[in-house]
């Protein structure tokens, strides 16, 4: 189940994922993942893999959960909307979401598999003692189990 | 009543790849119900294993979010949309 996912990312959109991380130390960052998925148009499966999908851009967003924002995130359907929104007039879909994990490894926790949906890359940034760490993404198994690791490939170019 | 239900993008694999289908119904419930009986894979993802609606589901009629009207009683009429907006959540 371990599948062939790919995210294509530029370096310049993946250090400002880095930096929102950062910035936002001790607290998590969250944001959308504006790009293109073939997948999302074409016929097949699910599961179906090996096309790579691409993130454009970002939509930086602030995190909702006051009470919690060291170790959790969440963003509202009224900013999903946005999201898409913003996506929509650059001609591109939300392919995903990142978020950062403070002083913890990028691997999803239990929380966030129960709360992810499929198909979505799930990018995570862990961010230790305020320093960008290694960046990780996931996508969500047809059975809401497990989570598959999607291979992060940093293209180079001028980003977005 | 003929509504259209809005099927996110993370949803639309389970469904045919659509964005939208047509349902007959007179409540937002029966629209969801009548979507999850054309495409029975969205069940899942859309409800609990006890039947409610998973709390990261938000179900939308037109532009108003169905929490503040009658939940998934909420009467629906001819050409109404219905649309399933996920919130997003995580952390460590």
């Amino acid at each position: 189940m371990a599948g062939n996912f790919q995210l294509w990312i530029s370096h310049e959109l993946s250090e400002r994922i880095r930096r929102h991380g950062a910035e936002t130390f001790p607290h998590e960052c969250c944001g959308a993942l504006l790009g293109r998925d073939s997948t999302a148009v074409e016929s097949g499966n699910s599961q179906e893999s090996g096309t790579p999908r691409e993130v454009l851009d970002l939509f930086p967003m602030v995190n909702r959960r006051d009470d919690s924002p060291g170790n959790r995130f969440a963003v509202t359907a009224d900013d999903v909307r946005d999201a898409e929104k913003a996506a929509r007039q650059h001609g591109l879909e939300v392919v995903g979401w990142y978020h950062s994990h403070p002083d913890h490894p990028a691997r999803p926790s239990q929380f966030d598999r129960e709360h992810a949906w499929p198909w979505y890359s799930y990018i995570i940034v862990s961010v230790m003692s305020g320093a960008p760490a290694e960046m990780t993404s996931w996508r969500l198994n047809d059975d809401r189990q497990e989570y598959a690791a999607e291979r992060i490939e940093i293209r180079n170019s001028a980003g977005a | 009543m003929a509504v259209k239900v809005i099927i996110p993008t993370p949803l639309r694999v389970y469904a045919a790849k659509k964005d939208s289908a047509e349902v007959s119904a007179q409540t937002v419930g029966e629209a969801l119900g009548g979507l999850t009986a054309q495409f029975s894979e969205l069940r899942k993802h859309l409800f609990t294993d006890d039947g409610k609606l998973r709390s990261f589901v938000n179900v939308y009629l037109n532009d108003e979010d169905i929490r503040y009207m009658a939940k998934e009683a909420t009467p629906v009429k001819d050409g109404d949309v219905v649309s399933i907006v996920p919130s997003i959540a995580g952390g460590n």
